[in-house]
């Protein structure tokens, strides 16, 4: 068993780095995930494990640095919040266009805008649907406690370089936040072997170049059709999801990261109330859950997506269950920081689907 | 023909085994394709080919990683230095240099410049500085000099409401972490070789970890200056000079201006 320690989201993501075998941390200040540069500067693991940590002067020069590390063939993170990641959209289009791994956290608050310090979920386009510039997809990875905030710093960077590609783990400043529980995995060393793409030095090999120009257009076709298809096996391979009370629900909440948390009570307190809901928690937003989701839906009466944004992931259940076109499929959110409770989103839930029947 | 005059003992001078077939991209009589073949040259003489990554930037040197077989990063515009920075830190017995232009290095790029500067980030900054956008067509840079007419100052830049050209490496000079500050340039057989003296000098202070070496090349767009290669470095000599004179300005971190 691993190590167990009371942690802040924010803390485990940054302790779960230094545990990953990270090379490089490059951030800079945003609420409300500072408390992860803070956390790696006074740990300062470049004693102990090498790992480099260095405060960007912003979030531009951060996912710059970035992508020179990961360039290099390093194992290499960086995480902001909404404001911040926005600015770093044109680094991470860079990334995916020069096939770089790397992995960004988003501690998602509020927007449009400098909005609010207070939790959202208002991100999800911007996560998964490309964000920056060009046809891309990230692998976006959503925790729900801070347990997971830890393993999937883990598993972001093993999926980074399994694809080549950036991950992002879309959390939220609600498990940024708050304390839990956690379970260390145990730490993994650096690894000093750098792959045979990166640009490192020409040692013993022809030379490396890594860009993302092709001002050819039928080999910049061609670099868009690798890409087309690593997003696909991705879709393919890496679908993640937890069900939680759906082998004989009628009903179906869908949500992801917080609101998730808040609506395993509302499945609670429908079940006790003799309603058949359940919970489906897609853990990768891209990749998304689609087939699991048209799997269930020849036995339910409705799906009901639960975001704290204005709908944003029920076009994607739409999506989904488009060969269901009588299924009911409503969104339910509150936005600008404010937190749904248990209880509205049940009473949401009874107006939408159960009163009208 | 008579060949007997190649030999070994006759050669005076010889393209860099680090070049590539490639032909290169930029404007006959620009300075580019000079400087390109000086760092081939430098970084041949190190002996230092396979522990080098250059970082190349957006602007007319934007394929120099075709031109130069060594490894290179591409960097969004204006970011060289910021990619720069992590290369360094995460590869630090490694060689690590940018190659930018003014608009790049001067315009969009300053915050990353001016930072990876006060760092004193141990890498080498070599700064090509024409006083205009070439690549997309002669734009006004922060460069351009007042009165010159570009496409975007067609009536030649009035400072009065487009500021004054930009002096960044005397801005930088004036950083702690800046080690060795040089402004050059490769109009002439000797500028050439006091430039490839200067890029000598910010690699072996790289490999001494001395701090951050900044290197500029004032240079000549006759593209963009409508202007035929001998009138542009005339034009430079009677008109850039003026304002940007070559020669050192910090070393071995003494700055030697007031």
């Amino acid at each position: 068993m691993g190590e167990i320690r009371l942690m802040k989201g924010n803390e485990a993501i940054a302790e779960a780095a230094i545990r990953a075998g990270c090379d490089a941390y490059f951030g800079y200040p945003i609420t409300p995930q500072s408390e992860i540069l803070e956390y790696l500067t006074v740990a300062d693991p470049e004693k102990h494990t090498g790992m480099i940590v260095l405060q960007a002067e912003s979030e531009l020069a951060a996912i710059n640095m970035v992508y020179g590390a990961a360039a290099a063939g390093k194992k290499v993170m960086t995480t902001s919040s909404s404001p911040g990641i926005s600015l770093m959209q044109e680094g991470i289009s860079y990334m995916a266009g020069a096939q770089l791994p790397g992995v960004i956290v988003n501690v998602v608050r509020g927007g449009p805008g400098l909005g609010t310090i207070q939790p959202s979920q208002s991100d999800y386009f911007q996560s998964t649907k490309g964000g920056g510039h060009g046809d891309y997809r990230l692998l976006v990875l959503a925790p729900a406690s801070v347990q997971e905030m830890a393993d999937h710093v883990k598993l972001a960077f093993d999926l980074a370089f399994k694809y080549r590609n950036p991950v992002l783990i879309l959390s939220d400043g609600i498990i940024g936040q708050m304390m839990e529980k956690v379970e260390l995995f145990d730490p993994i060393p650096r690894s000093e072997n750098l792959p045979d793409w990166a640009a490192c030095g020409k040692k013993n090999r022809s030379h490396n170049i890594i860009t993302s120009l092709h001002l050819d257009a039928s080999l910049h076709e061609k670099l868009n059709q690798q890409l087309k298809e690593k997003y696909a096996r991705m879709q393919r391979d890496e679908v993640r999801y937890e069900t939680y009370y759906c082998e004989d629900a009628e009903y179906l909440i869908v949500a992801y990261g917080s609101s998730a948390r808040i609506c395993q009570k509302t499945v609670s307190i429908a079940r006790n109330h003799g309603i058949k809901l359940g919970l489906l928690r897609p853990i990768t937003l891209f990749p998304f859950p689609s087939t699991a989701i048209a799997n269930l839906a020849p036995q339910l009466q409705g799906i009901l997506s639960v975001e704290m944004s204005h709908g944003q992931m029920v076009e994607d259940i739409l999506l989904a269950t488009r060969q269901f076109p009588a299924l009911k499929v409503e969104h339910y959110g509150r936005y600008g920081g404010v937190v749904p409770t248990p209880e509205e989103v049940y009473e949401a839930f009874t107006k939408l689907f159960i009163q009208f029947n | 023909m008579d060949t007997t005059i190649i030999k070994p003992e006759n050669l005076v001078y010889q393209r860099s085994r680090l070049m590539t077939d490639q032909p290169l991209s930029f404007c006959p009589g620009c300075g580019h394709g000079t400087v390109t073949h000086l760092v081939a040259e430098v970084i041949e003489e190190l002996g230092i080919e396979s522990e080098v990554i250059g970082i190349a930037p957006v602007g007319c040197a934007v394929t120099i990683y075709d031109f130069i077989a060594i490894d290179w990063i591409g960097a969004a515009h204006g970011r060289a230095t910021a990619v720069a920075t992590a290369v360094k830190r995460v590869l630090p017995d490694r060689y690590v240099f940018t190659y930018q232009g003014d608009g790049d290095l001067a315009a969009i790029g300053t915050a990353e410049t001016i930072h990876a500067c006060n760092r004193g980030e141990n890498i080498t900054v070599i700064f090509i500085n024409n006083g205009i956008y070439g690549m997309t067509g002669g734009q006004m840079a922060p460069t351009t000099l007042a009165g010159m007419k570009t496409s975007t100052s067609p009536r030649g830049r009035d400072v009065s409401w487009q500021g004054p050209p930009i002096d960044i490496t005397r801005m930088v000079a004036m950083l702690d972490g800046t080690y060795y500050v040089t402004r050059q340039a490769v109009h002439t057989p000797a500028a050439v070789r006091k430039t490839k003296k200067a890029l000598l000098k910010a690699f072996e202070l790289q490999r001494e970890k001395k701090g951050l070496a900044f290197v500029e090349v004032v240079s000549n767009c006759n593209s963009g200056w409508k202007m035929s290669p001998v009138e542009a470095n005339r034009w430079m000599e009677e008109n850039m000079f003026k304002f940007y004179p070559l020669g050192d300005i910090k070393v071995d971190g003494q700055l030697l201006i007031k």
